[in-house]
């Protein structure tokens, strides 16, 4: 009962402060709107450009062509000596047959095609799509199956896997650099956050100490009012990154079509599957911890000096 | 048992209920605040504190809230040893002790009821206890027809009526007031006096510090005289006038 009692003054307190310092609570979660903001654009980018890359990496092919007259058993055992290698995610064949109709289907129209009858101008065509679990060790692979016996030619574009695994590093450090001075100014907010309202309660917190209030109730309605700001703070940017994220995704699109139009962004359910639950975290883990200590540090100094 | 009881096995121990055994406090910018005292108050005295400005009353209400530490001798409390006293075990100490200050410290954006109420909330006693007790110490204060008013709206005796139903509505051993009177007419000031030797009367230990030498003089209570940080005098029925010398 007592336990329920103190939650509710806790709360009831909380809020009320938040009222009472209405100005300065705006400013806060104005601070902390912009933060969760940045942070979650920066995971737009980040989500998107990793599950492109993802993409890209295993969409980037090796094809694998054989000499003339060789025979299945030889492709056969040409693909299990491929299939040796570690870094490759799979292989799938394509007959010389695939590869015509492919290209019929493609490049000429039924009357031109008509023309060939069953004729098959591709008929040493046959070849290995190879595809790779790391963009980054193609060189090495193909440089392996260039040297197996039987094998043709092997096609890939060194560009395209180079600017892949380049990209994916830079990414990995912007974020990070983007993270820790979010994190940064996160934590000096929510310092001054809780220190403002310390200094703005200080006699109601001199008379509570003077009447015995235990440290934790003292600390209650702070900790509510830190996790609450945290929260709205954190329900702000979301909703209107949520309203923004298509709209950013058209933007893109229609803007850089000729470069992103073979590119799918993640759906908006996927990303803030994970946005959602982090940036609450984070909202409130910086509200709660950062009031936490400001608190306590400040009613060690004020016992002592009533 | 339930923290609310807690106060009253304390008002049942036998000895002194504030204890000073050779006690000095120098403050950390050298200045000796209280040197080498030694003072007993008993349960259920009422006791005034009288000195000059920096005499070290302060310093010794300080002592005896556990707001600062003696930097030699001992300090008990209502049989507590106050520098043994962790800062948890402080929280918990000072439910035993009422205080009144001169500035009365009510909570501007609460209204009389809230104000006392606070006092128990603080100290977290069940909300059907409070709603009897809080109506009730205000009527003892005389502000039953004032309990939703906020403190700007009342005179400072009623304000300091209502820093005192705040302090005793825990039922604390002790009552320490610092300059209770200093804001104080003439007609509030023996309002307030009154109360307090009413509280006194029904068991409390009260100590009250005072520059009001009337009500020091006309009361005949025992007066504790410091000067520059040593107790000059100490008489049952005492009074200001000798204090002078």
């Amino acid at each position: 009962m007592r336990r329920i009692s103190t939650l509710v003054y806790s709360i009831k307190q909380g809020l009320k402060s938040i009222v009472h310092n209405r100005m300065f609570t705006v400013a806060s979660i104005g601070t902390m709107t912009a933060c969760l903001f940045l942070f979650g654009i920066l995971y737009f980018i980040v989500a998107n450009f990793q599950h492109m890359m993802e993409e890209a990496e295993t969409s980037v092919g090796v094809t694998v062509f054989f000499d003339k007259g060789i025979t299945e058993e030889e492709i056969e055992a040409i693909g299990d000596e491929i299939m040796l290698r570690e870094e490759v995610d799979r292989i799938h064949y394509i007959s010389a047959e695939e590869t015509w109709e492919k290209y019929k289907e493609e490049k000429l129209t039924p009357e031109l095609a008509a023309t060939f009858g069953d004729d098959n101008p591709l008929q040493d065509s046959a070849s290995y799509e190879v595809y790779l679990n790391e963009v980054e060790k193609q060189e090495e692979v193909v440089e392996y199956i260039e040297g197996i016996q039987g094998v043709r030619q092997v096609n890939s574009s060194k560009s395209l896997a180079d600017t892949l695994s380049g990209f994916n590093k830079l990414i990995g450090y912007i974020s990070a650099a983007i993270i820790i001075i979010l994190l940064g100014v996160a934590a000096f907010l929510i310092s001054t956050t809780v220190a403002t309202g310390i200094s703005v309660r200080r006699e109601e917190i001199s008379i509570m100490q003077l009447i015995g209030a235990a440290d934790g109730f003292i600390k209650g309605p702070f900790l509510v009012e830190g996790i609450l700001i945290g929260l709205v703070g954190a329900a702000v940017p979301l909703t209107v990154l949520y309203s923004l994220y298509y709209r950013i995704i058209a933007f893109i699109t229609e803007k850089f079509d000729n470069i992103f139009n073979k590119l799918n962004f993640l759906n908006v359910d996927t990303v803030f599957g994970t946005l959602i639950p982090v940036s609450l975290l984070i909202g409130v883990g910086i509200g709660f911890v950062g009031s936490y200590l400001t608190v306590r540090r400040y009613l060690r100094k004020a016992q002592e000096g009533l | 048992m339930a923290r609310y009881d807690l106060h009253r096995d304390l008002r049942d121990i036998d000895a002194p209920v504030i204890l000073f055994d050779n006690v000095s406090k120098t403050y950390q910018t050298g200045t000796h605040a209280v040197n080498d005292i030694s003072l007993e108050i008993r349960k259920g005295e009422f006791v005034f504190l009288v000195g000059s400005s920096g005499s070290g009353k302060s310093t010794m209400i300080k002592l005896m809230l556990r707001a600062c530490k003696p930097s030699k001798g001992r300090v008990y409390v209502a049989g507590r040893d106050l520098g043994r006293l962790r800062r948890s075990q402080v929280s918990k100490f000072r439910r035993s002790i009422g205080v009144v200050f001169q500035d009365f410290r009510l909570l501007q954006d609460r209204t009389v009821y809230e104000n006392v109420a606070f006092a128990q909330q603080v100290v977290e006693t069940p909300s059907r206890v409070i709603k009897q007790e809080v109506p009730k110490m205000l009527a003892m204060v005389g502000l039953s027809d004032k309990l939703n008013a906020y403190p700007r709206e009342l005179s400072g005796g009623e304000q300091q009526r209502v820093a005192l139903a705040r302090a005793l509505v825990n039922h604390p051993v002790i009552l320490l007031a610092d300059e209770p009177t200093g804001n104080l007419d003439p007609k509030n000031s023996w309002e307030i006096m009154r109360l307090l030797e009413e509280v006194n009367r029904r068991g409390t230990t009260i100590v009250v510090v005072t520059h009001n030498r009337e009500i020091v003089d006309s009361m005949q209570k025992r007066v504790v005289t410091i000067n520059n940080g040593v107790i000059v005098r100490d008489e049952q029925k005492g009074g200001y006038a000798h204090a002078k010398n």
